[in-house]
């Protein structure tokens, strides 16, 4: 068995996912979750193109680069709802209705 | 056709192999190192730079090390796609996280008159005053527009 730069990568990613789920867990705060979980789906882009190479198809590109999309408004959508309690808030002032 | 073009075979690099091996464990190492931030780091403030520091040197180094192997010139552009996405969202993302916390009453630590007045630190000796520019406190007025 030889060892790969794809197994190489998919292994850092894999603990580095790991580690960041264990402050999603114990996370005192929200915020600290929601961060948590942002930096693991982005880890999940590269896992999902890495495994694309390590499988020899390339077109899991496509797949990875929409979770890169999805995973950006997830995270906005969910910080602002955490700070407003709303996602529609009307804008009343220069903090208002603010990402 | 200019499709095709994305399409032709890329011929073998030289030194490819040994790129994206320099790239990939310089990547994993900043990835797992960042991670372990995230994890040790003792604020959501600091833990940001940790976060910053998986998606900028991690995933970007990674995914540079996986150009390498590309087999035809559009995987080369699916790859640098994503990551100029990443490049940037993760700054707005991070920026949006801080600005939710402050404003959701996680302290941001002492300010530099507060630790001299507690004896913590001597006094800098600043020659300018720095003013706080923004207090979630204090409710402020909306700004006039000329349209």
């Amino acid at each position: 068995m030889t060892i790969t730069m794809y197994g190489v990568a998919a292994l850092a990613v894999l603990i580095s996912m790991a580690l960041s789920m264990i402050r999603a867990f114990v996370g005192p705060t929200v915020f600290d979750r929601i961060l948590a979980v942002n930096v693991s789906g982005t880890l999940t882009v590269v896992l999902i193109s890495v495994y694309g190479f390590l499988d020899g198809r390339p077109d899991f590109l496509d797949i990875g680069l929409l979770y890169a999309l999805i995973n950006f408004i997830g995270t906005i959508a969910v910080t602002k709802y955490v700070k407003f309690q709303d996602l529609g808030h009307p804008m009343e002032g220069p903090d208002e209705g603010d990402v | 056709m200019m499709f095709d073009l994305l399409h032709t075979p890329l011929g073998p690099l030289p030194l490819a192999d040994w790129l994206s091996w320099l790239f990939i464990v310089t990547g994993s190492f900043f990835a797992i190192v960042g991670a372990l931030g995230i994890v040790r780091l003792p604020d959501i403030f600091s833990r940001m730079h940790g976060a910053g520091m998986v998606d900028t040197m991690g995933i970007m180094m990674i995914l540079t090390g996986l150009m390498f192997q590309a087999d035809t010139w559009i995987v080369v552009v699916k790859l640098a796609l994503i990551l100029v996405f990443i490049f940037f969202t993760s700054p707005t993302t991070t920026f949006a996280l801080a600005r939710a916390a402050i404003h959701g009453g996680v302290n941001p630590g002492p300010t530099v008159e507060e630790l001299v007045e507690a004896k913590v630190i001597e006094d800098p000796q600043l020659d300018t005053k720095i003013e706080p520019t923004f207090d979630p406190k204090v409710k402020q007025e909306a700004k006039p527009s000329n349209t």
